[in-house]
């Protein structure tokens, strides 16, 4: 059964008197436990289609279904709810929140989810241990290495057990080998946990590691292979 | 017991405090400095204002008189209190009591060997006026009215002496017209000259013992007004009350009525008022500007924080939320300037309220109330606490302005905001 249904989906923004098709009749559907990219060159709509799977943003037309839920039948307090409870973002510039410890970062989205606060941390440090950053729970975002910030990153994606996580170019501030580094750790998760993962890439390696690929050209599906 | 979730909550607000410590600090001096300012401004308003009561009322007024009805707005000098004897026995049972004389007032040519002025003749007890007014403290050369009955002594104001051109020892001779319609003249001698720094006092005042006067004016044992001052400006209410009251067992009680300081020198409860009211305006000034100091500094907030409430819009954290957030912030802020600013004020105001404000350059108006020594500042619970809970009350209101842009933001714009 699929985790993710995208059918029929069109997103027109304006610039000035301009129209652009950023997405243009998208039909996709993803099964639970896929790792898989969405690519392209800049302006093919893959950010926006991921913004559209992850409830950021609505489509002008179609509709957008996660783990069984209708977006077009949701409002926005509803959206944010299956955001926070079945949605893990990893965004391409780590956006940690800058006043919180590597393991605060971690547990905070359990706070919103009202879990108990020795619990929260208990699984914050599991999580991290996970990643490889045992030593550095207490460090503030600015005390970590771009790498280890998108690791922890991934940790705060991870850690409310949602149903997809959705990575928008996770790798591109990272030099080649942490990107791997921590490509290799995703692919852990997906294959121990098999939580879903979707990313938005132009990253060669990344596709390489995409059990699924999906090209995007101007708004519409240009190719859309499994390997 | 609160739930952890406030905790983290507040432990973001208070680190996101501290993520600009200069601009953190400059708000927070800004609530500090007008909270001070308040504390400092309002003590050292109350504390000139009982000062000019007291000083104006110890001068001349006392804080109550008794009178006979009609005699404040006319001063006609038949209007009397015929037989004060059993008024001030009433009176001297009310414990909140502090002292009372009698005094009997008309107003009289005054001629001294080269010159003749009108002058307010006032019989004043010399046993007991030094115990209601100030007058005694005021001689500035000579001696105050000595005891002994029926003396034919005089006090004369210090700009009365200089117009007169008279000094301690020359006579005067005072002409007026007795209660009787029948003329009254008298011979008295200068034995004190006192300078009380009210101008209208010192040249319009000539004080005799009231035993002389009644038998100048032909009054017999009437007076014009029974002075009382209570233990303090707060008793004046109760004392009031309780004359009221007594006097409807006495006789004469019916004819007479009882003023208190407010209605006596109602130019006093003017000046205070429009002191007052120019103080409350210019601490809305002050509160406004600390106002637009903290909304700048959350529009700026906001600003540059856009992104990061995107992102944590987009990971879960609802709009309520980041608001909560941005108030806790506010709050702390608040919290801290106007604690330092209470403890910064209430030193600083504590130290004048021991040493005093030196007012001895005060101006022509203060002058006119008596004030022209020391003032003391009064720290209360009122002026402690008045003005910075106005300005934290302010702050948080103005707060929630940019506190709401917030509800309006979507994750996605945020996320993408330059």
């Amino acid at each position: 059964m699929p985790i993710v249904e995208v059918k029929g989906v069109d997103k027109v923004y304006h610039q000035g008197d301009t129209a652009v098709h950023a997405l243009d009749n998208i039909h996709l559907s993803m099964d639970a436990g896929s790792f898989a990219a969405i690519a392209g060159p800049s302006g093919s709509g893959k950010t926006t289609l991921l913004n559209m799977i992850g409830g950021l943003d609505l489509p002008d037309h179609g509709d957008v279904i996660v783990d069984g839920r209708h977006f077009s039948e949701m409002n926005q307090s509803q959206l944010a709810q299956l955001r926070l409870n079945r949605i893990g973002f990893v965004f391409q510039a780590y956006n940690l929140i800058p006043v919180l410890s590597a393991v605060e970062n971690v547990e905070y989205v359990m706070l919103l989810q009202g879990v108990e606060k020795a619990e929260r941390r208990d699984r914050a440090m599991a999580m991290l241990d996970e990643v490889g950053l045992t030593e550095k729970y207490d460090n503030r975002p600015a005390e970590l290495s771009g790498g280890q910030q998108q690791r922890v990153a991934v940790a705060r994606a991870i850690v409310s057990n949602p149903a997809i996580v959705l990575a928008d170019e996770p790798t591109a501030n990272l030099d080649s080998k942490t990107g791997e580094g921590l490509l290799r750790i995703m692919a852990e998760m997906n294959e121990r946990r098999n939580v879903t993962f979707i990313f938005s890439t132009h990253d060669k390696m990344v596709m390489d590691y995409a059990h699924r690929l999906v090209l995007l050209r101007d708004g519409m599906i240009d190719d859309d292979r499994s390997k | 017991m609160q739930s952890p979730q406030v905790n983290m909550d507040m432990q973001m607000a208070w680190r996101n405090v501290w993520r600009n410590p200069r601009r953190t600090w400059l708000t927070v001096g800004a609530i500090c400095f007008a909270c001070m300012v308040l504390i400092f401004m309002l003590s050292f308003q109350f504390g000139s204002y009982e000062t000019m009561i007291n000083s104006s009322v110890k001068i001349n007024t006392g804080h109550l008189q008794v009178q006979a009805a009609g005699y404040f707005d006319k001063k006609n000098m038949r209007r009397v209190i015929n037989d004060p004897k059993p008024v001030m026995q009433m009176i001297s049972a009310i414990k909140q009591v502090e002292a009372m004389t009698v005094r009997a007032n008309t107003f009289s040519l005054v001629s001294s060997e080269d010159r003749t002025y009108g002058a307010m003749i006032v019989g004043i007890d010399p046993a007991h006026e030094p115990e209601v007014s100030t007058l005694k403290q005021l001689i500035r050369k000579g001696e105050f009215l000595p005891e002994k009955t029926g003396s034919d002594r005089a006090l004369i104001g210090s700009l009365l002496a200089r117009n007169l051109k008279v000094v301690i020892g020359d006579e005067l001779t005072i002409l007026g017209q007795g209660k009787d319609g029948s003329v009254a003249a008298s011979i008295v001698t200068i034995c004190g000259i006192f300078k009380s720094g009210i101008d209208g006092f010192d040249r319009n005042t000539l004080h005799i013992p009231i035993k002389t006067f009644q038998a100048v004016y032909f009054m017999d044992a009437a007076v014009h007004e029974i002075v009382i001052n209570a233990n303090s400006l707060h008793d004046v209410a109760a004392v009031k009350k309780e004359i009221i009251n007594g006097l409807k067992n006495i006789p004469e009680g019916k004819k007479l009525v009882v003023m208190d300081w407010d209605e006596l020198v109602p130019g006093l409860t003017q000046a205070i008022r429009i002191d007052l009211i120019s103080g409350i305006i210019f601490w809305f000034l002050l509160v406004l500007v600390v106002a637009f100091s903290i909304l700048n500094t959350f529009l700026m907030a906001i600003f540059e924080r856009t992104r990061e409430f995107g992102v944590m819009m987009a990971i879960g954290t609802t709009p309520q939320r980041l608001v909560k957030l941005l108030l806790y912030e506010s709050n702390f802020m608040t919290i801290v300037g106007v604690g330092l600013g209470i403890i910064i004020g209430c030193g600083i105001t504590g130290l004048f309220q021991v040493y005093g404000i030196d007012m001895s350059g005060a101006s022509e108006m203060l002058k006119q109330y008596g004030i022209s020594g020391r003032i003391y500042p009064r720290l209360s619970l009122i002026t402690a606490f008045a003005g910075p809970v106005l300005v934290w009350i302010i702050t948080i209101a103005v707060a929630f302005y940019p506190a709401m842009k917030i509800k309006k933001l979507q994750p996605i714009e945020a996320m993408t905001h330059v």
